[in-house]
């Protein structure tokens, strides 16, 4: 205790006692029920904070497939006995680069095409016999919606056993499955946040009961409603952070785990297969601040919504 | 609706004055000082506080009404998770003042009530008289303009009684209008004063 506070305290010359407690909240913090609203707080947080990790993934995931594939066409020419296949590739590239939307041309070297087969194949095999497709990959100018039917009508034309694949179509699949995931994902955060403030409704409504004595005895001293629905949003706020604390961060250990062992597993083929198609699992910066924003909502919510039931609560006992 | 524990009563208590309330046992006092309070509503008639008709209040006002007031109830109605410092100093934090602006003042009150070595513990933890002074205590830290005190001393030795009872007419001194419900009839003549008598729910002023 300070001297100060020594002198404040009276005039008998005793001290006011160094642990005297002050200002304890109102409504009392650590109760059973309160522990058990914390716990399904925190697994609501969890369980949201989850769903947003993975919403943002998808979002990630997505926006690589379209960064790397979107502006990537190839085209593929299979081996016909009848043609020659290197001056079908040297006709087809100078198809290509006639084209204003296609910015490079690129024939894929038959080692390099070899080598996409070697996962499949395993290495060590003499390709020379086999009729391997030979590849042309083109990249698309950005910001330009190509129109590239009639290149690719003009090229069966002049080639019949080349095919313009269009990776396109494939984008649009997958961009329609990540906008799937991360609409689901969403959802979901919004269905916990809903349950998780009916929770806080409920447990507000229960707290009120039990401190119904509480409650009038702080009115008979001057308390307003105000003052008391500060008391109850206080406690709930303070259960919704650390719930959501809980939650949270038990949400990010989940995350950073996954991509822990995602990275350790990224040597076997079927992990490279799996990172072409998701990406790398990391949810970076802005996946962390969702996890954390789901938290701070749920706290948030807590807060709101104990404040509203109270005062539902103190204007019927008016 | 049940019966009507409380007919026919006209009466008025006037600013720094000072009255008991008395009667046998469910004649109604406390019921008589809930109402005062605006902890019950009468199902007929006027109550007047503060030159107002407090059925025409609202909650602001009300609010407002009930911080000029202090009242010490029969069954103490103390926190219990809080100390007993923190429930004196109850009605002060409510008023929104910062804890250092009325340490002081808690624990010297805390002291004259002979609860100064007691200011940390919690209700459960005491016996019936320390939880009445403590109430009384509650009631008095505020420097109400009326004071509703429901058998303050039903449960402290004579000598506390007594140094109480000193301490309610040393308040009207100050300006504070004194209620004190109590059948204690050795109170009562310790200190001469109009008293209130309710009998069967019925009231009239014994001067």
């Amino acid at each position: 205790m300070h001297e100060a506070d020594s002198d404040e305290a009276g005039h008998d010359g005793l001290a006011l006692p160094p642990n005297l407690r002050r200002d304890q909240p109102l409504v009392p913090l650590d109760s059973v029920a309160g522990r058990a609203l914390m716990a399904v707080i925190a697994i609501l947080t969890f369980l949201a904070a989850l769903s947003a990790g993975a919403a943002v993934l998808a979002a990630r995931a997505s926006e690589q497939w379209r960064g790397a594939v979107a502006n990537e066409m190839t085209i593929q020419i299979r081996p016909d006995s009848r043609r020659d296949m290197e001056a079908d590739l040297s006709r087809a590239v100078a198809m290509a680069a006639g084209v204003a939307s296609i910015e490079t041309v690129r024939v894929v070297p038959k080692a390099e095409s070899d080598k996409l087969l070697e996962p499949w194949l395993g290495t060590g095999l003499d390709l020379v016999e086999l009729p391997v497709p030979r590849l042309i990959v083109i990249k698309l100018r950005s910001n330009v919606g190509p129109d590239l039917s009639a290149f690719s009508a003009a090229l069966r034309h002049e080639i019949p056993s080349a095919i313009l694949d269009d990776h396109r179509l494939w984008v649009r699949r997958l961009s329609t499955m990540a906008s799937t995931i991360i609409l689901s994902g969403a959802a979901v955060v919004l269905l916990v946040l809903t349950a998780a403030a009916l929770a806080v409704a409920f447990a507000t409504r229960g707290a009120m009961a039990g401190s119904r004595d509480s409650v009038e005895v702080l009115h008979l001293v001057g308390a307003d409603d105000a003052f008391i629905a500060r008391e109850f949003q206080t406690r709930f706020v303070r259960l919704g952070l650390r719930g959501g604390a809980i939650g949270g961060a038990g949400a990010i250990v989940v995350i950073a785990l996954l991509g822990f062992v995602a990275s350790r597993l990224g040597a076997a083929p079927e992990a490279e297969q799996l990172q072409a198609l998701f990406g790398a699992f990391e949810i970076g910066w802005s996946g962390y601040v969702a996890v954390i924003m789901v938290a701070a909502v749920v706290a948030g919510i807590a807060g709101l919504v104990s404040r509203f039931t109270v005062r539902h609560y103190l204007r019927a006992l008016a | 609706m049940g019966p009507e524990v409380l007919k026919d009563i006209n009466f008025s208590i006037a600013p720094r004055s000072f009255q008991y309330l008395t009667g046998p046992s469910g004649a109604g006092k406390t019921t008589l000082i809930r109402l005062v309070l605006m902890a019950l509503k009468p199902t007929r008639g006027l109550v007047n506080l503060f030159g107002q008709d407090v059925s025409r209040l609202d909650a602001t006002t009300l609010t407002g009404f009930r911080r000029r007031m202090g009242v010490v109830f029969q069954d103490f109605r103390l926190l219990d998770h809080l100390t007993l410092y923190e429930n004196v100093a109850l009605p002060l934090r409510v008023l929104g003042k910062e804890e250092t602006s009325y340490r002081a003042e808690v624990v010297e009150l805390l002291r004259w009530v002979g609860l100064g070595e007691r200011m940390h513990a919690v209700p459960p933890v005491l016996s019936g008289g320390e939880k009445q002074r403590a109430a009384i205590a509650r009631a008095l830290i505020s420097r109400p303009e009326l004071l509703l005190a429901d058998e303050p001393t039903g449960n402290v030795d004579p000598g506390l009684g007594r140094r109480l009872l000193r301490l309610f007419m040393e308040l009207q001194s100050l300006g504070t209008a004194v209620v004190i419900a109590t059948h204690d009839l050795a109170l009562m003549e310790l200190y001469d004063a109009p008293r209130l008598v309710l009998v069967d729910g019925h009231l009239h002023v014994d001067a």
